[in-house]
């Protein structure tokens, strides 16, 4: 098992409590989506997968450990194995794509050779290989702040794709793009997972892409699981019942429902 | 609807009227015996002997050689101070906290037991003034500049660590987190994280320092430390107002060239 989660709960240091009693378990190899309302616990429950949060109660063990039980050194070591899709990547303004994308393998380097690639990028053909993918080949020796948020954020993915990890966590990865290049890039991180075998969880914003790019989908509402099937067997009343919000004024439906015209020419 | 904020700001304006008054009492600050007529007589006069500055050759050779002692002592001092200040800094700072990760930013108390020593030994050794330290390493190792470079070290390691650990603490931390989370090491996160958000002002604050560690190698001179403050100080002994105007033109020129140096590195680093 890649991923077990045993009644873990969350609640933040603010006292915002923002999962209850969450089980779930994922096999290696396997590609999830997360779907949800805003503000449900996805990027909480993400960012517990990362272990950038610990949970309040219960517990999870993650990659075969449960690295709360783990020293601090081997939760680093855990950390190496596990990548995690920032929604905003944090990325130094400054900081060019090349040392940026190659940041993903800190974790396996050593000092000095992390300094040296600081001063002069080792694997620029590694590098330049995973932007390739993603579209991005030409923006190899550009600085961060001169990229759009589109692919800034292929920036990211291209990143932890260099890192090379066993469990690939991705958070609202394709919010900034297109929908041709967000459907090309979910279609990439799933051949790649699929290709070496590492597990997938992304959460979505767009429930189209997550039904036709992930075989399975979870539903997380009001910080607990809603469902949890095959993609194939969500049902539409499940949608609305998970994406139904009390707490919008109502209002009249618009008169047309039909399609916007397109001009075409 | 009530800005919460207002109550606290309204306090400390008051907080800090009420700390500056005594300040301003306490200094017995009286302008008027600026414009006694006695006094001003005397400045006058000092003043006058300012023009034309000194220019014999033999005045100039010696002044070039105590620019150049100032400069040197400034920069060694500098250097020496940054060896003992990035590390403290590092040690100092929350940035890099790994407990911190996962606490929703608030390091563990061990790690703050830690960072307390550091912080502590910053405090004591910016807190001597670099003329007492001057004054003491006179005594320790004579007359000269090496007094000089020790005083400005010790005092302005004090000083950079301390601002370094709040500029790590400022910048977005945001990156080093994330590569941190990502198994990084703590040095590593660091170099990729921290350093290309924080050198530009890293960089500026550092060689403003150096300026100020030229102007403080001045004073030191006064009592020993060597470099253009001894000279001065035998020129204004003599009441050589011209020669004294000849090095204020020299501190003059060398702000300016600090000024313009850090410019220019910050502009070549943004």
């Amino acid at each position: 098992m890649s991923i077990q989660v045993h009644g873990v709960g969350l609640t933040h240091a603010d006292g915002t409590r923002a999962l209850s009693d969450v089980r779930l378990s994922i096999a290696q190899g396997e590609r999830v989506a997360l779907i949800g309302p805003s503000g449900a616990g996805k990027t909480s429950l993400l960012r517990l997968l990362a272990t950038a949060l610990r949970p309040s109660e219960g517990h999870l063990q993650l990659l075969g450990s449960d690295p709360w039980q783990l020293s601090a050194r081997a939760r680093q070591q855990l950390r190496r194995r596990i990548g995690l899709v920032h929604q905003q990547p944090p990325l130094p303004p400054r900081q060019r794509v090349v040392t940026a994308v190659s940041a993903g393998r800190l974790g396996q380097w050593s000092l000095p050779r992390a300094l040296l690639n600081l001063l002069h990028p080792l694997d620029a053909a590694g590098v330049q290989a995973e932007l390739a993918r993603l579209d991005l080949a030409d923006k190899l020796f550009a600085r961060c702040d001169e990229l759009s948020g589109g692919q800034l954020q292929r920036v990211g993915i291209a990143r932890v794709l260099y890192q090379q990890p066993e469990l690939l966590l991705a958070d609202e990865p394709v919010s900034a793009m297109d929908p041709v290049l967000a459907g090309h890039t979910l279609g990439l991180l799933g051949e790649e997972a699929q290709r070496r075998g590492l597990t997938l969880i992304a959460s979505l914003h767009a429930v189209d892409l997550a039904l036709t790019h992930f075989p399975r989908v979870i539903g997380v509402r009001e910080g607990r699981i809603l469902f949890d099937r095959p993609a194939g067997e969500v049902s539409p009343a499940e949608l609305e019942a998970l994406y139904v919000n009390d707490q919008l004024p109502s209002r009249e439906p618009p008169p047309s429902a039909a399609p916007l015209p397109v001009a075409r020419c | 609807m009530r800005d919460p904020a207002a109550l606290p700001r309204l306090l400390l304006t008051l907080l800090a009227l009420a700390l500056l008054w005594p300040g301003l009492s306490l200094s017995e600050l009286n302008l008027g015996a600026l414009f006694e007529p006695g006094n001003a007589r005397t400045m006058g006069q000092f003043l006058g002997d300012f023009w034309p500055p000194a220019h014999e050759a033999d005045f100039l050779a010696l002044l070039w050689r105590a620019t150049l002692e100032t400069l040197a002592i400034a920069t060694a001092g500098m250097t020496l101070a940054l060896l003992l200040a990035l590390p403290a800094g590092l040690l100092a700072s929350r940035a890099l906290s790994l407990s911190a990760l996962y606490r929703g930013g608030r390091p563990a108390w061990w790690g703050a037991l830690l960072r307390w020593p550091v912080r502590g030994l910053l405090i004591v050794l910016r807190s001597v003034p670099e003329i007492v330290w001057a004054l003491l390493f006179v005594r320790a190792v004579g007359l000269g500049p090496t007094a000089g470079v020790l005083a400005i070290a010790i005092t302005y390691a004090g000083m950079l660590g301390k601002v370094y650990a709040e500029i790590f603490e400022s910048v977005d931390g945001g990156p080093a987190r994330a590569l941190l989370g990502a198994g990084a090491s703590r040095l590593a996160a660091f170099c990729y994280g921290v350093l290309p958000n924080a050198a530009g002002e890293m960089l500026s604050y550092s060689v403003y320092r150096w300026e100020c560690a030229i102007r403080a190698s001045v004073v030191m001179g006064f009592v020993g430390a060597g470099g253009l403050g001894q000279q001065m100080d035998l020129s204004m002994r003599m009441f050589a107002g011209e020669e004294v105007a000849a090095m204020l033109l020299v501190f003059l020129v060398l702000v300016l060239l600090a000024d313009q140096l850090s410019r220019l590195l910050r502009s070549r680093l943004t």
